[in-house]
């Protein structure tokens, strides 16, 4: 199935294409291809991004109780979320359908730790320069070094925030990296008095910062409407993980989704069964498949994933001061479902708010320091763990021999989930910016912004030095190359 | 107390010649040297200018894939650059973040770049890193040596 833009309908050799590879500030390596027609109007759109390839061998083979640890290398900046999905699908290997409290509770505190530190990151080191200074001011300037000079509180504050998401998931996990907190039917630690009566002692400042971060994204929405509100705006499907009451829960939940207008299009589903929910279509030019709901096809079912979804998927907040933003951001857009790319960030920050807040109430729990850590059952051959990753929803699905080797994996990341809402997003922001005559500083920042604005994760890329320059590339009508440049 | 030597690399230890950050880093951590601390991670972040307070000496160290080989060393000075601008920051960045944030000037750090060849997902290191690891920790030893 294509879409709009996506596919040209009249003969490619007529279109002249403008190349943008890789897109900065994008985790990884993205690439963008804006094919023209002959009168220079965009035709066509594809947003090319290096996919999470080669896991499945990875991870194959290996023994099931390696998996939590292994994982945590697809990513280096969600690790947690992947040493967490995985511990809750193969709980389901070791027959532990339900693990002790203090286990429940300690995931819980590592997985919002690491929604702490990785919302903090995004919103003040890789989009608050471009929300604080705008999206075509000066480049050299629009960095967190830009941030910290000007805004040196705001840039303080992020790195303070971050670093206490930091020191939430060393002590769950027990280390500061390559953590081993979670084990297939509980945990292997918990936190002394100590540790906790340490982590609550700042915690009351975070949810303080959060609370202002929340501030800052909501007057800029109110200062400039006209922009927060229509920039890369397009109607889509909302999915996520609730609670079984409705509310907000990123660590476990069941799988809801609503239709671009707020109507519920299912609810409750156990994510055990998602390969009957949702289907992953491939095309041609991309790496990266496409999710659809399977009932409603690919050309309508697809969905957006991630804070923007989360926010307006649930019911409440059960948090008071997230809560309360839930209400403000409901109330703006005025009780429909708000579709600006740019809400992402308003709606991440309200889930920073949420992740600090939870982050107390949690460390106020002696569940937390109790001693009944694992969980046992019948064994199984077969599970999935789903978790709501900083970014979006993240499948983990596993099949284990009985030599309890892993024979299948299948994962379905966040930034697969919203792959076609990134690709709308570019040609919404593509349709605005590009005249067809050159790439302009201009049309590249706000096509960074806009794909920025889902945080795609994309660190299966390596990061070793001088691997992630900037290319860009003109070519025209007859596949003649114009232009390239190098950003290192 | 703040040991007044940092170590600290980076990388993905099942990323091929990635892990050569982390593994140089392990092998400092086993001499055990008075007065340095090793630090690792999967990659250089902001928080991690915070790691740099209180010390004489930084020693950042990665894998790379233009270095020279078997490695090159330069002294960091602050620098903005294109790197601000990935979720990986460079160290120069770092120095740069230091620098505003505490209104002071950032220890006096060198960055050890070893030289790699394969990145792939689940493979080892290929033999000529592992020698170029083999010399760059040689050359740390007398580095260490001479605070």
């Amino acid at each position: 199935m294509s879409f709009e833009l996506e596919t040209a309908t009249v003969a490619s050799e007529n279109l002249r294409r403008v190349a943008i590879d890789p897109v900065s500030r994008v985790e990884g390596h993205g690439k963008v291809t804006i094919l023209l027609d002959e009168h220079n109007k965009v035709h066509q759109v594809r947003l090319h991004i290096v996919e999470f390839r080669g896991f499945e061998r990875f991870i194959q083979g290996r023994p099931y109780w390696e998996v939590p640890v292994m994982v945590q290398r697809l990513c280096g900046i969600c690790p947690v979320s992947h040493h967490l999905a995985a511990s809750k699908a193969l709980d389901l290997i070791v027959g532990a359908d339900k693990v002790t409290p203090t286990a429940d509770k300690m995931r819980r505190l590592m997985h919002y730790g690491q929604i702490l530190q990785s919302h903090a990151l995004h919103f003040f080191h890789l989009s608050s320069p471009d929300l604080l200074f705008g999206f075509d001011s000066e480049v050299s300037r629009r960095n967190i070094v830009g941030v910290a000079e000007k805004y040196p509180e705001i840039a303080k504050k992020g790195i303070l925030l971050r670093k206490y998401g930091q020191e939430v998931i060393r002590l769950t996990a027990g280390k500061r990296v390559h953590g081993t907190g979670a084990v297939p039917g509980g945990v292997n630690r918990s936190l002394t008095a100590d540790e906790r009566k340490d982590l609550l002692k700042d915690v009351y400042q975070m949810i303080a910062w959060s609370r202002e971060a929340v501030r800052i994204i909501k007057e800029l929405h109110q200062q400039n409407p006209a922009l927060y509100d229509h920039f890369g705006s397009f109607r889509s499907n909302f999915m996520g993980l609730v609670a079984p009451d409705g509310s907000l829960d990123l660590y476990q939940g069941v799988l809801r989704a609503k239709d671009a207008d707020g109507r519920i299009l299912f609810d409750q589903v156990d994510y055990q069964t998602y390969d009957r929910l949702i289907t992953e279509e491939v095309k041609p030019w991309s790496y990266m498949k496409f999710p659809y709901f399977t009932a409603m096809g690919p050309e309508h079912g697809w969905y957006k994933v991630g804070p923007l979804a989360r926010v307006q998927n649930c019911d409440s907040i059960p948090t008071p001061f997230a809560e309360h933003e839930r209400r403000e951001f409901v109330a703006y857009a005025d009780g429909q479902p708000l579709h600006a790319t740019l809400a992402y960030h308003w709606a991440r920050m309200i889930e920073m708010l949420f992740a600090a807040e939870t982050i107390k109430e949690l460390l106020q729990d002696d569940d937390l320091s109790g001693t009944d850590l694992m969980t046992t059952g019948e064994r199984r051959r077969e599970g999935v763990g789903v978790i709501e990753a900083p970014r979006g929803t993240l499948f983990h699905h596993y099949q284990v021999g009985d030599d309890d080797l892993v024979t299948m994996a299948n994962l379905i990341v966040s930034t697969t989930h919203n792959n076609q809402a990134m690709n709308t997003a570019v040609r919404e922001v593509a349709r605005q910016y590009l005249d067809g005559n050159e790439i302009t500083e201009g049309l590249l920042n706000h096509i960074e912004v806009a794909i920025r604005a889902y945080d795609p994760c994309l660190s299966c890329a390596t990061h070793a030095l001088g691997k992630m320059p900037l290319e860009v590339t003109l070519i025209d009508a007859e596949g003649a190359e114009l232009d390239r440049k190098y950003k290192e | 107390m703040t040991a007044p030597v940092l170590v600290f690399g980076w990388g993905n230890p099942s990323r091929g010649d990635d892990a050569l950050g982390p593994l140089f880093v392990e092998a400092v951590e086993a001499m055990a040297l008075p007065g340095v601390e090793c630090l690792t991670d999967f990659q250089l972040q902001v928080e991690h200018a915070l790691d740099l307070r209180g010390r004489e000496r930084v020693l950042f160290v990665d894998a790379s894939a233009n270095a020279a080989a078997p490695f090159t060393v330069e002294r960091l000075e602050p620098a903005r650059d294109a790197s601000f601008t990935t979720h990986a920051v460079s160290p120069q960045a770092i120095l740069e973040v230091y620098a505003e944030i505490e209104g002071a000037p950032p220890p006096p750090c060198w960055l050890l770049a070893i030289r790699g060849e394969s990145w792939e997902l689940g493979a080892s290191q290929s033999e000529a890193a592992r020698q170029n690891l083999e010399v760059s920790i040689a050359w740390t030893r007398a580095w260490i040596a001479s605070v």
